[in-house]
């Protein structure tokens, strides 16, 4: 490495200065790092309701636990804390633990803090939360109605903010226009979830009064500001710190914060530190979401397929509580809703609502796959209703490259670009001639064969301020303005003459340490391995401002250029003092290969380390200009990034990347199965710094936007319960889901930024959903525009498109199937029957006997009589890997002894409620045996309804079907086995109902 | 294994990268907590607990398995090897090494489950053609990079391997 030329390797895909560690198992990831003796453990008691007042929380049986220290509940945390900070202004509170109320589950209820995680987890089990469940409200539309549950008594409301906006004038192209054109899109939620979970380490420090707190949170800073407020401590007494390795964010690890404070809080009350790692349960069912989004978008179209106007209405769903920086996934493309098109006039009405779901947040993409969605898909509609090609819709509509920079409605400022010029490049490296052939000669063959196209600004470096765009201009203009981006780079020499940077860029892998020892090296001629870059961030030691951290594809464009201009002013420090010790003038001063050297006479030169180090040793030699070298800070905010005005024009970003996609797609007739046949992404990022990472950033962020457009969705019952609460559930791609992808750069370097690069890991989650979208409606309908397609397009969801009157299978055994319950959670149903040779009368006796149901109930810890018909039973139960401790309450009704008795149950615990019925029906049989036949219906939430579905129905059937095989066996083995295990078999007829409504099964 | 009570614990010893160890354990540890926080091998990582992600993939007696779902006390006995046996010294082993020349990482969490499937496999059958090679990695999730870039690492590191070179 040491021979490359100086000039040349920014541009270089060079090794990564990250990965000898990495690959030698030898990262520093938070669960890695080192923490103080004495440090205690924290788990979380999480709702099961999706809705629920909390009516009491009983933590005695907790605190009994050998080992446990401390409990906390929301009434601590009210008292030790601030509600977090909301960015609309809106009467409601914002707490990091539910108060008195939870509205998602998973929402934690209390947290107990133990000397391991194991005990901590056993107390948070014993934890007794008594509920008073609500109606729940999950669908953004359903939630705006009269009578819908509301979420906050104080709003009065769930729609927590509602603006409109007006540039150009849309009501005159409307009304002028020959074709007014609609789509509706619902946009459903996922997450870019990372493999590393969130974690926390924190300590109180009362000497201090100060929190000191690591965690692998990922920015922006801007945060440190709403924590520290909720702690009630001065900024300067709430340090944060980040572990040098992160294992990926993509967004999600923005939404930690409210565990910082909790845990804060927790290790305040405990007076130790407390660490908690997040478990992926946790993690999917309550880190945090991106937003779902249900659009209505109409355009105002001339029979060319120009579009003159557009009108959108957005309802953003924010989940239970608009957390910060939300609404910021709605108002990040407020500059961009037009996208890549010359569109002069654009009406924009914006609702932001609450659900029984997981607050939102960052996730990569933020609020361009939402809007990307509606818009291409609108495209696409437009070239459909009027019978033109898609592609001339697009070249029709598209920025020219003349127009550059250009200003959009809104008030984006598209710093550069040649749209056109990069998307014929697309279509002719990316042989779409040829592609559109392949489709031409499938649908020859009857095979369902579709291309579609996407085209998607992407923007990058987010202004601070477009967040203030949610606020009218009057509000704004009393809160002061907010705009800017503040980027931070430190270059450093130490007493050696080496060359250390400093940067609060906070990586998540994406490489950043490399990228920027290469623009140092670059800049002072030295090789890359010779310069130290740490980009993780303590507050209380680094530079850094509320725009540091790693989001909005900010580090190419806004923390690697300032790093160049921090390494340009020590190298033009160093220049005058080289210039002194060689005895030359400055401008014939070079830096190459590790010296600094007069270029007009090789042989005169001076090692980097010796002109580099004189400011330490001998600060009295330097050129009395230079002051000294030791130390190069550089704030970098462009004046680009203005406040929104009072017209509400906000450029919301500080770059506009471009791209093109197309791809081929076929739809499997027997399976359904999703085929991409070629993939086609062409990006235009300006300047490239490093055409691997760039790579790696592309194709990763495809693989999250592959996922999210056919296998991913954080699924909801109406209830609020949560269903994918596992990976197995939640299903990411794997290496057989990854088609080959073919990647196409055309470079226009941004002119707004110091290395002329623009962000680019974000944009195929924008583009590419819509994209495959749009191919799958054409191959789904080559000539209309194909149905409504809602992501994530499951090989279930074509089937129905392509086989929609496909019998049902066929009836015979019938298994216990799942449904929709009434109530929204998850449903199970069955039905069986047995003889059995006993009396009916015996079997009735037993179903009403206490002491013989604590016997034969699996786990039972023993079953009280409350009354004739009433009992109450403690049981342990397990399905698959999650087992748990509930009490049941057991009503029978519609006694009709001994011919039937109706079996209500409902049952409670840390893992989640069930509740169901089964009827019993007992009829005689020949020779003195009894039928007993049973019908079940049952319903599952909470934890065991999240991780266990695919298992439940399994298990039910499994319990049932073994419970009759040994009632079968039992009952032919006559009296010898005497009359209690006969009983005890029987018996279990009943209580496989009960324990199928909780899904055990053992 | 004998039977433990909760609460209870035992000292068991296997082989931890060539060296014995003995540890206490209670019957419900898991194999990477101990592998992690009592051994202090953290290169071995944990993505979902549940089996699915293969992020906590070691070898035991050269198979790989999930760390995560073994109990500490199955490895009484065994051969327990982890990433940070992969490579002798600085140098990095060629798998290891292939991955870097192919930027197959980027926020490495997954990687040492891949490394260690990948090397398991390539001492099963030093021939594995790139569908063994992508079977084995649908073993795994990889959030960052697409999985393109780790196969094309599988690649050369399998022929790196076979042509006997140490360094890719
Ligand atoms: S942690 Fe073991 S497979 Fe995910
Ligand atoms: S490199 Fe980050 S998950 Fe694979």
């Amino acid at each position: 490495m040491k021979d490359l030329g100086n000039e040349t390797l920014v541009g270089r895909s060079v090794q990564r200065t990250e990965d000898a560690t990495l690959l030698t198992g030898r990262g520093r990831f938070i669960d890695d790092l080192a923490v103080s003796p004495g440090t205690l453990h924290l788990a979380f008691v999480r709702s099961p309701h999706g809705h629920a007042d909390i009516r009491s929380i009983d933590v005695a049986a907790a605190r009994a636990v050998p080992g446990v220290t401390t409990v906390v509940t929301g009434a601590d945390v009210r008292r030790l804390t601030r509600s977090m900070t909301v960015g609309v202004k809106a009467e409601v509170e914002c707490w990091p633990m539910a108060v008195d109320r939870a509205r998602y589950v998973g929402e934690p209820v209390a947290m107990v803090v133990a000397r391991d995680r194991a005990t901590a987890e056993d107390g948070a089990d014993l934890v007794s939360v008594d509920y008073a469940p609500r109606a729940a409200v999950i669908d953004p539309n359903a939630t705006l109605a009269d009578d819908a549950p509301v979420l906050h008594d104080s709003l009065g409301t769930n729609l927590i903010n509602e603006r409109r906006f007006r540039y150009g004038d849309p009501e005159t192209a409307f009304a002028h226009a020959a074709h007014r054109i609609g789509v509706d899109v619902v946009y459903p939620r996922s997450s870019c979830t990372p493999i590393e979970t969130y974690g926390v380490v924190a300590e109180y420090l009362p000497g201090e009064g100060a929190y000191d707190i690591a965690a692998n949170f990922q920015g922006p800073f801007s945060i440190h500001a709403v924590v520290a407020r909720a702690l009630g401590v001065p900024g300067n007494r709430m340090r944060l710190r980040t572990p040098p390795d992160s294992g990926g964010s993509f967004g999600i690890k923005q939404g930690i914060f409210p565990y910082m404070i909790l845990a804060g809080v927790a290790a305040r009350l405990a007076g130790s530190p407390v660490k908690w790692i997040e478990d992926r349960l946790e993690h999917l069912e309550a880190s945090v979401s991106a937003t779902n989004r249900v659009t209505r978008l109409e355009a105002a179209v001339e029979p060319d397929g120009r579009i003159t106007a557009l009108d959108w209405d957005q309802i953003e769903d924010c989940g239970a509580h608009l957390r910060a920086p939300e609404p910021a996934t709605l108002y990040r493309m407020h500059g961009n809703m037009t996208g890549a098109y010359r569109i002069p006039n654009l009406a924009i009405r914006n609702r932001i609502v609450l659900t029984n779901k997981t607050p939102t947040g960052l996730n990569r993409g933020f609020g361009g796959p939402q809007v990307y969605f509606a818009l291409e898909r609108l495209v696409h509609a437009i070239a459909r209703d009027l019978g033109l090609d898609p592609l001339d819709v697009i070249r029709t509509n598209l920025i020219p490259a003349d127009a550059f920079p250009y200003r959009t409605p809104s008030g984006a400022i598209y710093d550069s670009g040649d749209y056109p010029a990069a998307l014929a490049l697309a279509v002719e490296e990316g042989r779409l001639d040829e592609l559109r052939a392949r489709r031409d000669a499938a649908r020859a063959e009857g095979r369902a064969y579709g291309i579609g196209f996407a085209c998607v600004v992407e923007p990058s470096v987010s202004n601070m301020g477009y967040i203030t765009t949610v606020l009218t201009p009057e509000a704004r203009e009393k809160a002061g303005p907010k705009n800017g981006a503040q980027a931070t780079a430190t270059v450093a020499i130490d007493p050696l003459g080496t060359v250390s940077v400093k940067v609060a860029s906070v990586p998540q892998g994406q490489g950043h340490r490399t990228v920027l020892a290469q623009v140092v090296a670059e800049e002072l001629g030295l090789a890359v391995d010779a310069i130290l870059v740490v980009a993780d961030v303590d507050t209380a030691r680094d530079a850094w401002s509320i725009a540091s951290g790693n989001y909005s594809s900010r580090f190419a464009p806004a923390v690697a250029g300032a790093t160049k201009l921090a390494a340009a002013r020590l190298r033009e420090k160093l220049a005058r003092v080289a210039a002194s010790q060689l005895n030359i003038a400055i401008d014939t001063v070079a830096f190459r290969d590790g010296r600094v050297v007069d270029g007009n006479n090789p042989d005169n030169s001076v090692s980097f380390a010796r002109a580099a180090a004189a400011s330490h040793w001998a600060p009295g030699t330097l050129p009395e200009d230079v002051g000294e070298t030791i130390r190069e800070t550089v704030f970098w905010t462009p004046e680009e990034l203005a406040a929104p005005n009072d017209r509400d024009e906000v450029n919301s970003s500080l770059c506009h990347g471009f791209i093109f996609d197309f791809c081929g797609v076929e739809i499997d007739p027997d399976t359904a199965e999703l085929r991409i046949d070629r993939y086609v992404t062409m990006h235009d990022c300006g300047r490239i710094l490093h055409p691997a990472m760039v790579d790696g950033q592309v194709r990763g962020g495809f693989a999250q936007a592959l996922g999210a457009a056919t296998l991913e969705e954080y699924a909801y019952g109406d209830d609020g319960s949560f269903r994918t609460g596992t990976l197995a559930e939640y299903l990411l791609p794997t290496v057989h889901e990854m088609p080959d992808l073919l990647i196409l750069h055309h470079e226009t370097p941004s002119p707004v930024t110091p290395l002329g690069a623009k962000g680019v890991g974000e944009g195929n989650c924008m583009s590419t959903p819509v994209c495959i979208a749009n191919a799958v409606a054409d191959a789904l309908d080559s000539e209309g525009r194909g149905p409504d397609l809602v992501l994530p397009i499951t090989a279930a969801k074509l089937s129905g498109l392509i086989h929609p009157d496909e019998p049902k299978p066929s009836e015979g055994v019938r298994p216990a199937e799942t449904d929709k319950a009434v109530g929204g959670g998850r449903k199970l149903t069955g039905t069986g029957a047995a003889e059995v040779d006993a009396s009916r009368q015996e079997v009735w006796d037993m179903l009403m006997d206490p002491s013989t149901l604590d016997a034969i109930i699996p786990g039972s810890h023993g079953v009280r009589k409350v009354s004739d018909t009433e009992f109450e039973a403690e049981v342990t139960l397990g399905v698959g890997p999650v087992k748990g401790l509930y009490t049941a309450e057991i009503v029978l009704s519609d006694m009709e002894e001994p011919e039937a008795v109706t079996l209500s149950g409902v049952t409670r615990g840390a893992l989640g409620t069930g509740q169901g019925k089964g009827r019993v029906t007992l009829t005689e049989v020949e020779g003195g045996g009894t039928n007993v036949a049973y019908a079940y219906e049952a319903e599952i939430g909470g934890k065991v309804a999240s991780v266990g579905g695919r298992l439940l129905d399994g298990a039910a059937n499994v319990v049932i079907g073994e419970f009759f095989r040994a009632l079968a066996t039992h009952a032919g083995g006559g009296a010898g086995s005497g009359a209690f295990s006969r009983m005890k078999v029987r018996a279990r007829t009943g209580l496989s109902i009960l324990k199928s409504m909780i899904g055990g099964s053992r | 294994m004998p039977r433990m009570k909760a609460g209870e614990t035992r000292e068991i010893q296997f082989r931890l990268n060539g060296r014995e160890v003995t540890v206490r354990v209670a019957p419900r540890d898991l194999m990477h907590d101990v592998l992690r926080h009592r051994l202090g091998a953290t290169g071995t990582h944990v993505g979902c607990e549940h089996g699915v992600c293969g992020a906590c993939t070691v070898q035991v007696n050269g198979a790989p398995a999930r760390s995560c779902l073994m109990l500490a006390g199955q490895a009484d006995g065994q051969d327990i090897r982890t990433v940070e046996d992969l490579c002798d010294g600085a140098d990095l082993s060629p798998i290891q090494a292939a991955f870097r020349d192919n930027f197959a990482l980027q926020c490495g969490f997954c990687t040492a489950g891949i490394l260690m499937s990948l090397d398991a496999l390539f001492a099963r059958d030093p021939d594995a053609g790139e569908t063994a090679i992508r079977d084995t990695l649908s073993g795994h999730l990889c959030r960052c990079t697409g999985y393109a870039p780790i196969v094309r690492a599988a690649l050369q590191a399998r022929d790196s391997i076979k042509g006997g070179q140490t360094d890719a």
